[in-house]
């Protein structure tokens, strides 16, 4: 099994609405896999479906040769998400946010006590380990989020811009912790972003999605060169388009409304 | 079944940190001792009823547990919406277990609330045969349970809280008005008596009465049986409507 991630034909459809077309491609086990595009392009979409809390329309996911579908209880144990949206319970401490995922994910106690005790150290919340996460700015929330997904030893790490709203020292000291994950580990990295200098940094192999559909996958080197550009960033826009697109929130469920609206 | 147990402790931590808004739910209940207990003690003991807080008492406490539970269940809302359900349903839980760990954090919950106001209505003077206590804890606690699962089994499909006033006042407010809580449910008119007859929440009511003061209008048995099925039978609705959640 060469494959972490197969994706074929994955579809899915609000509605009258194409969120994701019929994008196919495979991720190699501890790859590291930057999944790009604009606002709106379906990244998050494809995510959910990836991660078997949303039900494609059409095709077939497998991870770790679980397929996602049919199976998706069995898949849950392989993979960890940091989600684009917040996820965290506000009137818990950091530590017993980390502890609900821990049990959830059938750890023992005296594993986890030690890994949350490391992985908070790693994302600098040892001191705020008793603090209610209400309490929290949004780079810390941030970071909390990540130390989560990484408690449980996944196999893959979908990290849906993870680095949002943090500083560059954290987010240098992230990744630094990624990458480390992925040399010595062999996880494998699922991960979207719109810093063009990370995927730079950290990317073997790169998808751009837009409009549903994938435009290109390759590495850095090839996109480049199919675009005819000199950096990734001028590439991702010469491939999508200088448009700026809506601001992506809650697009597929405004469209889910939307044409619930118009159905009735 | 650990998950179960930490979905459980998760709602439990979370009532017992927000202290204002438990006492703020023991005034509606103290408010009906007062307002309708006192209010129409006098009349129900001309009618012939006896001592209106002695009936009265059993139903108030049935009131707050179930608002308590169905408003818990009906948290799966916010949890929607500040994302925390998504950290839930990635995790390798089967939404079953994660429908009994919200019903029995609700239920516990509910409970607490309830004894709360059971210690209430002793002082407002009610004088309960405190030998079958157990038994009205057992009835309330299927009372709670129901209710909890249905709030869960409600809200799973619900995105925001638009819905929330249908919900309190088609459901809630007719489940509990329509029990026999603050009313005897016998010689009622027809379509009222049937509908107290198939609404399960009566017969948490009348069970607990029947525990409390040994008056009632089911047979015990028939109350604790029509509770279990109920209970049997939303949990199955809850179980296939987190089936159909996508987030």
């Amino acid at each position: 099994m060469e494959y972490s991630i197969e994706i074929k034909n994955l579809t899915k459809k609000f509605g009258d609405f194409t969120a994701v077309n019929d994008i196919s491609f495979n991720v190699k086990k501890g790859e590291v896999f930057a999944f790009l595009g604009p606002n709106g392009a379906g990244k998050t979409t494809t995510i959910k479906m990836l991660t078997t809390i949303l039900k494609p329309s059409l095709g077939e996911v497998f991870l770790h040769g679980h397929n996602v579908i049919e199976n998706p209880h069995q898949t849950r144990k392989s993979f960890g998400i940091v989600f684009q949206d917040p996820s965290l319970d506000n009137e818990l401490t950091a530590y017993e946010n980390m502890q609900f995922h821990a049990i959830l994910y059938g750890l023992k106690k005296e594993v986890y006590q030690q890994r949350i005790i490391s992985l908070l150290a790693l994302v600098e919340l040892s001191d705020r380990k008793d603090s209610y996460v209400k309490n929290f700015s949004g780079g810390m929330k941030r970071r909390l989020e990540i130390a989560r997904g990484l408690l449980h030893n996944p196999k893959v790490l979908f990290l849906d811009e993870p680095t949002i709203g943090l500083d560059p020292q954290t987010r240098n000291h992230i990744w630094a912790y990624i990458n480390n994950l992925n040399q010595q580990e062999n996880v494998t990295i699922f991960f979207t972003t719109h810093h063009m200098e990370e995927v730079e940094r950290m990317a073997k192999m790169v998808a751009i999605i837009d409009h549903g559909k994938i435009l290109i996958t390759g590495t850095i080197e090839e996109i480049i060169k199919k675009a005819g550009t000199k950096n990734l960033e001028d590439a991702f826009i010469s491939l999508t388009g200088s448009n700026i697109r809506e601001e992506a929130g809650n697009v597929s469920k405004n469209q889910m409304r939307i044409s619930n609206k118009l159905m009735r | 079944m650990i998950a179960i147990y930490i979905l459980w402790l998760r709602q439990l931590k979370r009532f017992i940190r927000k202290k204002t808004s438990i006492v703020g739910a023991l005034g509606q209940p103290i408010i009906f001792l007062l307002a309708i207990g006192f209010g129409f003690g006098p009349v129900y003991a001309k009618a012939g009823g006896g001592n209106y807080i002695q009936f009265l008492a059993p139903g108030i406490i049935v009131m707050s547990v179930l608002f308590t539970s169905i408003f818990t269940g009906l948290e799966i809302i916010w949890d929607k919406q500040f994302g925390f359900l998504k950290e839930t349903f990635v995790a390798p839980v089967f939404r079953f277990e994660i429908l009994l760990g919200k019903t029995l954090g609700g239920a516990t919950v509910a409970m607490i609330q309830g004894i709360l106001v059971f210690l209430i209505t002793l002082v407002a003077g009610f004088q309960p045969h405190l030998a079958s206590l157990p038994l009205a804890f057992l009835f309330l606690f299927l009372v709670a349970i129901l209710s909890s699962a249905l709030g869960a089994a409600i809200a799973a499909r619900l995105d925001d809280m638009q819905g929330f006033p249908l919900i309190f006042n088609f459901l809630v407010q007719p489940l509990f008005y329509l029990s026999g809580a603050i009313f005897p449910i016998k010689n009622l008119p027809p379509v009222l008596d049937v509908i107290t007859k198939i609404n399960p929440f009566s017969y948490g009511v009348d069970g607990l009465r029947f525990a409390f003061s040994g008056v009632n209008v089911f047979p015990p048995v028939l109350s604790l049986g029509v509770l279990c099925t109920a209970t049997l039978i939303v949990l199955a609705f809850g179980t296939y409507q987190f089936s159909k959640v996508q987030l």
